[in-house]
């Protein structure tokens, strides 16, 4: 349960002049990468419809193709469990680990496994996790959550991940300076960690039904690696993973890396079919699917179905304004921005904490506008804030505000006159000055920024006695 | 029943209704008077019925069935009217986007609700668009003398949901022989967001503060809007910053005022005379 809420981190983002200056090189970064690699091809919005297809091809006939993925991935010798909720997926993964005597994992990202604080149960189990994508293990060794779902540890600047690596590696003097000097320092601890670990765990982009195969795009190769050198892989993942066919895979991946990172494609994209036949020399022997649901069901046949569709890139968080604002962990979820606005309360139905996320937004609407599966964020949020309110979140003080304003204008007339004395009211105070420093009842407003007065009367007013004029 | 479509027909008669919007009903009627004056220069006659609010604070709030009600109100209004003409992106978008999301196909008052949309521009997109045939194609004058650079700042909802984006820079051009000087981001939001700026005070300053840093990047004199809630919260912060922190002032004005030649009120926020 939610204790802290968003309003409360995000005051602490906003002063956090580390965070603030890792945050601004998203803009330069992820935005303007993007921009280059969707005006590189001919019809970027060709490709968003035909993704978009093939996630709706999915989630129609979701039922269907799980069970054809299962069957394929029975038939090529793998194992597929279900689990209801992060909970049991942290059990079922626990349970196989402890049939193989496993007690090092390699762990690729998954934000499944986030769900479930994989992690943390595992390690209750005696089982330690290595994370092998560089940014989970940076945000590991500074025992934090991720704060974006393709980039964990974006949160971080140079010089904070420097002082982790010095204080958690015992290699004496070395320079740290370079991004090459932290990335080869990762690999060589890693390199031992590969050779040595009983088993893996990794996350999937899509599962393909057509084929039973789990899609995995890395940029470091870990999770190939990961996959192929222990004995036991197992996949974490979740039901809204699926896709139809092959030829529908290839098309969330022609958006995908664009979107995310701005590359063409990621450097790895890899099919894992099963565990090793008996003709292949490398591979693992044991090879398990665990699938979460976690109000997935639910929210396929609820009004929100279409935030399934999601292939998890974070376009709409890097160019949402609040999140490169105040970044993820103000959040307090496993997932931030828009798509964790939308995500987390329908997660976590009755946490009022949950409730707020919708609200920070101005629904700009430039999430949806980059989602490359048009996933119309902003009026998924709008419909939560609807849920909210039904819900009783929303506090009285808002809640009848609104509900005062809304009756005053469906009477003109009486809203003429009302607005008319406000105004004069105001006019009253402001003398010569063209904006007021504070005023009462505005002081979300006046706490930043000045209050510009009303130039005199109301527009409604004037045209009324003018009217009146006229007419005499 | 009229439409919005009467591209050929006796237009020197066509009747526009001006939604006023409340921050311009309230704040800035000089906004309105221009809209007034660019739409009748082009041989409309103009109506101001007795009008209030679009709804969209209901709307966005969760308040779904009063929005319906106010939605209906409005367009029962603006039955006599061929056109209805908005200073604003963010109300012209509630009038014509989101109120037909409220009134599926199959709700009895569907069809009213449809009528009405189709009669609603934004003021930029009514003085701009290709299929209206407006009674006088009249060069009108707008203010030629503003010295300095302007930037712009596009709106969320004109520019993502009406799609507005060259009108504005075309009439600038055009009336005012003003090339836009572009700020970095132009197409981010301004931090107002309705509610927004007031439940999360702190993340809108930091978003407004952007924009005025992008906008004080280009060393921009004045920065020109098509809605008056984001300039309100511009030109806001803009002088507190000036004020407290030394930051150099901006003029911000609305560009119904730049294009109708209507600069005697001093810019939003600014000390009268």
């Amino acid at each position: 349960m939610k204790t802290i809420d968003f309003v409360d981190l995000s005051h602490e983002a906003l002063k956090d002049q580390q965070l603030q200056s890792a945050l601004n090189h998203i803009s330069g970064g992820f935005v303007a990468n993007r921009t280059k690699a969707v005006d590189s091809v001919e019809n970027f919005e060709g490709l968003r419809t035909q993704a978009k297809a093939a996630r709706d091809r999915a989630m129609q006939d979701l039922d269907i193709y799980l069970l054809q993925f299962e069957r394929k991935v029975q038939e090529a010798g793998g194992h597929v469990h279900w689990a209801q909720t992060p909970e049991e997926l942290a059990q079922i993964v626990v349970d196989i680990a402890k049939q193989h005597k496993a007690k090092t994992v390699l762990k690729g990202k998954s934000m499944v496994a986030e769900e479930a604080h994989l992690n943390d149960v595992l390690s209750a189990n005696d089982i330690t996790p290595f994370e092998t994508d560089l940014g989970e293990y940076i945000i590991q060794l500074a025992k934090e959550p991720p704060s974006h779902i393709v980039v964990p540890a974006l949160h971080k600047t140079k010089q904070q991940i420097k002082a982790l690596f010095a204080d958690a590696h015992n290699l004496g003097e070395r320079d740290l300076d370079s991004v090459a000097g932290i990335v080869n320092e990762a690999r060589g601890v890693m390199r031992e960690r590969f050779l040595t670990a009983d088993m893996s765990i990794t996350g999937a982009n899509m599962l393909v039904a057509e084929t039973g195969s789990t899609v995995l795009v890395t940029n470091e190769g870990n999770g190939d690696l990961s996959s192929s050198l222990p004995n036991l892989h197992i996949v974490t993942s979740s039901i809204d993973k699926i896709i139809a066919t092959q030829d529908d895979a290839c098309k969330v991946l022609r958006v995908l890396a664009k979107s995310a990172t701005g590359q063409p494609i990621t450097a790895y994209t890899s099919f894992y079919n099963g565990p090793k036949r008996s003709t292949e020399k490398d591979g693992p022997e044991h090879f398990h699917i665990v699938l979460l649901d976690n109000k997935r069901s639910e929210i396929l046949a609820s009004e929100f179905k279409e935030m399934l569709n999601c292939i998890r890139c974070g376009a709409c968080m890097n160019h949402c304004p609040v999140y490169t604002s105040v970044g993820g962990h103000a959040y307090n979820s496993v997932y931030p921005g828009p798509m964790g606005s939308v995500l987390t309360p329908l997660m976590h139905g009755h946490d009022k904490q949950a409730f707020d996320l919708p609200n920070a937004s101005t629904f700009c609407g430039r999430c949806e506008e980059v989602c490359p599966v048009k996933i119309p964020l902003p009026s998924l949020l709008r419909k939560l804030r609807v849920k909210g309110l039904n819900k009783g979140y929303v506090p009285l003080i808002s809640k009848w505000f609104v509900a005062a304003y809304m009756q005053v204008i469906q009477y003109p007339r009486f809203y003429r006159f009302s607005t008319a004395l406000g105004v004069r009211l105001l006019c009253l105070f402001k003398g010569k000055k063209g904006r007021f420093k504070r005023l009462p009842l505005a002081s979300g407003w006046t706490q930043n920024r000045d209050m510009p007065a009303p130039q005199g009367e109301t527009f409604q007013q004037r045209w009324a006695k003018k009217q009146k004029e006229r007419s005499q | 029943m009229a439409t919005g479509n009467k591209t050929q027909t006796s237009q020197t008669h066509a009747l526009v209704g001006l939604f006023v919007t409340c921050p311009v009903d309230l704040f800035r009627p000089s906004v309105a008077d221009s809209t007034i004056t660019l739409i009748t220069n082009l041989g409309y006659q103009i109506d101001v019925p007795v009008q209030s609010c679009c709804g969209q604070i209901g709307y966005n709030n969760g308040d779904t069935e009063q929005t319906k009600k106010v939605a209906l109100n409005t367009a029962r209004l603006f039955r006599p009217h061929d056109y209805v003409v908005v200073p604003s992106g963010s109300c012209a978008s509630m009038l014509k986007n989101h109120y037909l999301e409220l009134f599926a196909e199959d709700h009895p008052d569907h069809a009213e609700i449809k009528t009405f949309s189709q009669k609603v521009y934004e003021l930029t997109q009514f003085l701009e668009s290709s299929d209206i045939k407006h009674p006088h194609a009249v060069a009108q004058s707008g203010a030629t003398s503003i010295k300095g650079k302007v930037t712009y700042h596009d709106s969320c909802a004109g520019l993502r949901e009406l799609k507005i984006k060259n009108q504005p820079r075309a009439l600038l051009k055009q009336h005012c022989e003003l090339d836009i000087t572009e700020m970095p981001d132009t197409n981010v939001c301004c931090g107002f967001g309705g509610t927004f700026c007031v439940k999360f005070s702190d993340i809108s300053n930091k978003m407004v503060t952007d924009k005025l840093d992008n906008a004080r990047s280009v060393e921009a004199n004045m920065l020109v809007g098509g809605d008056l809630s984001c300039l309100l919260n511009i030109a806001g912060a803009m002088h507190r910053q000036a004020d407290n922190a030394g930051h150099p002032r901006i003029e911000v004005r609305h560009i119904a005022e730049l294009l109708a030649n209507n600069l005697t009120d001093a810019a939003i926020g600014d000390e009268n005379g």
